[in-house]
């Protein structure tokens, strides 16, 4: 028998711990998964850490970290442990919590109306008419069901007496839900018998009451509802939970520019023209919903989208204004409300707080620094806080200084001790850390009333004095397992209330924008892929440019010009005269390819390429699993450094058969892992189109250019095409121009022939035109029309070496550039049938 | 006794012209008259080119009235016209014109509270809460609280001072330290700056004089509304005319009316019956005369007239 865990476990006696009691003993509750953890392996042990990392990483679980100079996401943090809670426990903070949601309301209820807390001194007016928070526009207006607060969530912690007392009050837009429900899926299977046997009370029903209560409060006229997840975009760090919940909840996650308000009604843009919104739960902050009536400088919100609300005709969740109960100074004045709103005592007491607006406070607070945390009134301050027994000398003076100018704007707070609880080590085989924790627990509204999501996020520590609890940090996260005494769904009455009417519509509705910023996706994958392909050929010539290698080299260089695919450099005329075999021009060669690739300055460069892709895929990031991701930054990351230093050859070679795995794994992964809907359907059909007119351009200038006709070239031209394997199993001896051309642009067996790609795109047309009930465009036919009339048998004993502008080459040409032209019409008409104007944003006006 | 009331006609018209079309454009209009005591608006009417596909008024949450329209057709011009008939009553105490400090005027700003009670009265935990006067005695978007402003003001904040002698200190040394000068600020300029730099506009003088009030923990709003173009024959011609202008108010508990006073900075006076007034706010964001949002148009010109013709003098019966 190994060792106890327990004896490995320092635990910190001046602090309340969740799994041990003050006699040393683990805790009734935690018995037996303590048991349960005591006697697995460390092999047990170390599989379950790498299912919960491997979990993580494969769904994408992450968190934006604004100071992070490269902006890519950080994997979410998880401690495979749960925080367990008993029934009796959890029954205490949860109707305590419920009583302060109902409080909250009402509070702001009143101070969005009558305002009698402030009429009758409950409440001090600084911290109404004060607050940023204070949406002044929206004085006067009750929204849907006198529901304020849809979700709400308080952080708590306990103290060393095991009290639990709340620390913040989160009213705005509560963050975190959709983090502890990945969270739950995750640990409940790496613990799935535990999770069964103690009988821990599950989350599905809190998500289904939220929706449940959005769908019969809004005014939907008879209508489905339409509900949306507003987000402030994918730069938000907490953007994939954003996501996350959107999916979950199967609302469409739109940003303020996919919304549209026309006379009082809220729209969204999609595919389908315009439809009607009936409610919008918004992660966006609210003094940014409407630039028109709120922050004139939002360029993320909705403009009129107050007058919606004020008509009654949108259901915003939580209510516009809502972010005014944000204050570090408004829970000393809770008892007082609730007294006052409530006829009742405030179940669960906040930690000590005292607004420095009180000259009686502010001394206490002045007098007492070193036991005290010092914040800011209101969350506009963004002060970070400021523990009063660090300072000493000046900067204590300092402080007090800032205190008595402008005391209205601080809070002194009594310090808060979390508890701890033991997490995994991840260093050692066997090992239990005590980390302090703070619960988030969350509240919805229902028809019936407020209820507590049973469970939470745990938000653990990095060490095990630290004295903040941030994700931004570097801190930690926790499942939080409530067990029950006895089965009892709360929500059984509660369905009854919905009718058919508010049954919650499913199926696409996609934006606009989400659709643009996939076609060019697809595009612009395309293009990375084209112009890695042809510069390959070029580089690899140039590498091994034995003499008889050097016409094909000029060849392809030639057409790479012609595609504008090459800067123009000044060396433009050397070119043609070059005698590669001269060092100082085969450098200036190297020079021009690597240019095209990692010249970041010039706009069509592959770097600038991958990086208009990455624009575009952020904006429509969750659509794309981390590995696509990570593939992508890595090749920017890469292309930076390049960009510093010029690579050799042939790292330059290494990096674009890389680019075309990583492409053809993205390619790969939309054709087997994206859902086939209209966004799919607009990715693929970029992707189609941009290759469609890449290979004839390409082949039509083949034809038309003189150097073609040198050794060679039609070797290159295949590889171009990814077509030189299936030449060479049909046709054993060299290339020549009619095999080729068959193979290539005729051949609609060949996924890289021209007319494969033709059929195969006005395909997928047809099919997104019968999706949408919409008309076909039929540009694409007289051009296939015309490339089918094309007579084979006048390439017919043609030698290619020798013609030079000869009628059969030039009349192919012209048809596959007539293809060139459909392709790029059709893109055109696809926007302006399909697409909002990225970019279009309401710009506000003022006089004087 | 008889005093004198004037009727006015005020017509303001706002032009838009952007250099493509407009898509889409949503206004709020602050360009109709409030009622006050002493002011009744006895016709208006508001005309919009295009016609605006819908269009309402409600009062904001100062009791303004507020137009709204938004216009859904493409459009490259937008012309808003308001025109009013205005009647304001004298409200100072009689006799006063509000430009000569005669010794009754002084004897009615001598009355009034120290500014350190009126102050006081407005603290947190002092009862009755007066409400309406906690609106405007904080920060806004466009007037900061800061020592800055309290030290400027300070000179004229002497100990035990009556606050509208005080006030009107201040409002004269601003109107003599600060230079108007229309090319030197926007709506962006910060009021800290206009504090460092001393000039401005209407506006800017309105905003320094409130950031300096709400500094010291007295309540004043931000009043904006018109000056006679033409003075009376014999009477100076008012900076700010052809525009809208802009002033403020303070409260004073003793002050008849709703206790609250008008000082206008940029004239260095007490309006009377030459300032029509249109709406009030914590600042300027509040009550901008056109306040919109638009998709499209790219660059724009803004053309902005305002004519306002004295019509024959009303009479106003006094109760006193």
């Amino acid at each position: 028998m190994p060792r106890s865990l327990l004896s490995m476990y320092q635990r910190k006696t001046d602090r309340f711990d969740e799994m041990i009691a003050a006699n040393g003993e683990v805790r009734p509750s935690w018995q037996s998964f303590f048991d349960h953890l005591n006697a697995a392996t460390p092999e047990q042990m170390r599989h379950r850490l790498s299912y919960v990392r491997q979990r993580i990483l494969e769904n994408g679980v992450t968190y934006n970290v604004y100071a992070d100079p490269e902006g890519t996401d950080r994997p979410w943090e998880l401690d495979p442990l749960p925080l367990i809670l008993s029934a009796g426990e959890w029954h205490e903070i949860s109707s305590a919590i419920t009583q302060r949601a109902r409080l909250l309301n009402a509070v702001l209820g009143d101070l969005y109306g009558a305002q009698t807390l402030i009429k009758d001194g409950t409440l001090p007016p600084a911290l109404v008419y004060g607050h940023n928070g204070f949406l002044w526009p929206c004085q006067g207006i009750t929204p849907p069901g006198d529901s304020w607060l849809h979700l709400y969530a308080a952080d708590l912690a306990r103290s060393p007496d095991g009290r639990w007392w709340v620390i913040a009050d989160r009213t705005q837009a509560p963050s975190g839900a959709g983090y502890a429900l990945e969270n739950r899926i995750i640990v409940s299977r790496v613990f799935p018998e535990q999770f069964r046997d103690l009988g821990v009370q599950h989350l599905a029903d809190f998500f289904r009451a939220l929706q449940d209560n959005l769908a019969h409060l809004a005014p939907h006229e008879n209508e489905p509802p339409l509900i949306v997840l507003l987000t402030p975009g994918p730069y938000n760090e907490t953007y994939f939970e954003h996501a996350y919940l959107a999916r979950y909840l199967g609302y469409p996650l739109v940003e303020g520019q996919d919304l549209t308000v026309r006379g009082d009604c809220v729209y969204l843009r999609t595919l389908t023209g315009l439809r009607r919104v009936h409610a919008i739960l918004r992660r966006l902050d609210d003094d940014y919903c409407d630039p028109l009536e709120l922050r004139g400088d939002s360029a993320l919100g909705v403009p009129g989208l107050l007058q919606a609300v004020r008509a009654g005709k949108v259901l915003v969740a939580n209510a516009l204004g809502s972010g005014l109960l944000e204050s570090a100074a408004l829970p000393g004045f809770l008892p007082g409300a609730c007294e006052k709103l409530l006829g009742e005592t405030l179940a669960m007491p906040s930690v000590g707080t005292w607004w420095c607006g009180e000259p009686a406070a502010l001394e206490f607070a002045i007098e007492n620094l070193d036991q005290l945390v010092i914040k800011g009134s209101f969350p506009s301050q963004r002060m970070d806080p400021i523990f009063g027994s660090e300072l000493v000398g000046a900067s204590r003076e300092e402080l007090i200084a800032r205190l008595r100018a402008r005391p209205q704007a601080y809070v002194a707070q009594e310090l808060v001790d979390f508890s701890q609880a033991p997490a995994w080590s991840t260093k050692h085989d066997r090992r239990l850390l005590p980390r302090g924790v703070a619960l988030r627990v969350y509240v919805a509204a229902t028809p019936a009333g407020y209820v507590v999501m049973p469970g939470g996020l745990t938000r653990v520590t990095a060490a095990t004095n630290a004295r903040y609890i941030s994700m931004q940090r570097g801190g930690s996260s926790k499942d939080t397992w409530v067990l029950s005494e006895q089965a009892v769904s709360t929500f059984s009455l509660l369905k009854k209330l919905v009718g058919k009417t508010d049954l919650i519509r499913s199926g696409s509705n996609l934006s606009s924008r989400v659709v643009e910023n996939l076609y060019w996706f697809g595009r612009y994958a395309e293009r990375c892929d084209d112009a890695a392909r042809i510069l390959r050929v070029g580089l690899s010539r140039l590498v091994d440019a034995g003499a008889d290698a050097i016409p094909a080299l000029i060849s392809a260089l030639d057409l790479c010009r012609s595609l504008k695919l090459l800067p123009e450099a000044d060396s433009k005329a050397g070119v043609k005269a070059i005698e590669a075999s001269s060092a100082e021009q085969r450098s200036e060669l190297e020079a021009l390819l690597l240019d095209a690739i990692c010249d970041s300055e010039w706009e069509d460069s592959i770097a600038g390429n991958i990086r208009r892709l990455l624009w575009v895929g952020t904006q429509v990031r969750e659509r794309f699993s981390l590995d696509n991701w990570h593939a992508l930054n890595r090749l920017q990351l890469q292309l930076q450094r390049y960009s510093k230093v010029r690579p050799e050859i042939s790292d330059a070679l290494a990096f674009l058969d890389q680019m075309l795995l990583a492409s053809s794994s993205l390619a790969g992964f939309a054709m087997d892992n994206m859902t086939r809907d209209d966004g799919w359907r607009f990715l693929i059909i970029g992707r189609r189109l941009e290759r469609l007119i890449f290979l004839s351009d390409a082949i039509s200038q083949f034809l038309r250019l003189d150097s073609t006709r040198a050794a060679g070239s039609i070797e290159w031209l295949l590889e171009l095409t990814d077509s030189i394997i299936t030449y060479r199993s049909r046709y054993m001896a060299q290339p020549e121009l009619l095999p080729a051309i068959d193979l290539i642009v005729f051949d609609d067996a060949n996924p890289h022939a021209v007319i494969f790609q033709l059929q195969n795109l006005i395909r997928y047309l047809t099919r997104l035109t019968r999706a949408l009930d919409d008309t076909q465009d039929d540009v694409l036919r007289p051009a296939l029309a015309r490339l089918q009339s094309f007579d084979l048998g006048l390439l017919e004993g043609l030698d290619f070496s020798q013609c030079r502008n000869c009628d059969p080459c030039l009349e192919l040409a012209n048809a596959l550039n007539g293809i060139s032209l459909a392709s790029a019409t059709l893109s055109d008409r696809l926007a302006m049938r399909y697409f909002t104007h990225i970019g279009d944003v309401g710009r506000q006006t003022l006089t004087a | 006794m008889n005093l004198i009331a004037a009727r006015y006609h005020v017509v303001h018209e706002t032009t838009y012209s952007y250099e493509s079309p407009v898509s889409l454009s949503r206004q709020h209009l602050h360009l109709t008259p409030r009622d006050c005591p002493w002011q009744s608006c006895l016709a208006h009417q508001i005309s919009i080119d295009p016609e605006p596909t819908h269009s309402r008024s409600r009062p904001d949450c100062f009791g303004n009235p507020v137009r709204q329209f938004d216009i859904e057709a493409p459009h490259s011009r937008l012309t808003v016209c308001a025109e009013s008939t205005i009647e304001v009553r004298p409200h100072l105490p009689m006799g006063l014109d509000g430009q000569a400090e005669t010794g009754f005027q002084s004897d009615w700003l001598a009355a009034s509270p120290s500014w350190e009670e009126v102050s006081s009265m407005l603290a947190y935990g002092a009862a009755p809460v007066r409400l309406e006067a906690n609106r405007f005695l904080f920060e806004s978007p466009y007037v900061r609280v800061k020592r800055e402003f309290s030290a400027y003001a300070r000179p004229s904040f002497t100990p035990l001072r009556p606050l509208l002698c005080a006030v009107q200190d201040l409002m004269r040394r601003i109107h003599d330290e600060f230079e108007f000068d229309p090319a030197a600020t926007t709506v962006a300029t910060p009021v800290l700056k206009i504090l460092e730099d001393k000039h401005g506009v209407c506006q800017d003088f309105a905003h320094l004089m409130l950031a300096c009030l709400r500094s010291l923990g007295l309540a004043a709003r931000y009043v904006s509304g018109y000056l006679l173009t033409h003075p009376p024959p014999g009477q100076p011609r008012l900076v700010g005319a052809d525009a809208s202008h802009a002033w403020i108010s303070v409260y004073c508990p003793s002050a008849e009316g709703g206790g609250w006073v008008d000082f206008d900075p940029t004239n260095n006076l007490l309006p009377d019956t030459q300032h029509i007034t249109l709406a009030w706010g914590r600042d300027f964001g509040d009550v901008s005369p056109l306040r919109g949002v638009i998709l499209g148009g790219d660059a724009h010109e803004l053309d902005v007239a305002v004519t306002v013709t004295p019509l024959e003098n009303g009479v106003w019966q006094s109760s006193g």
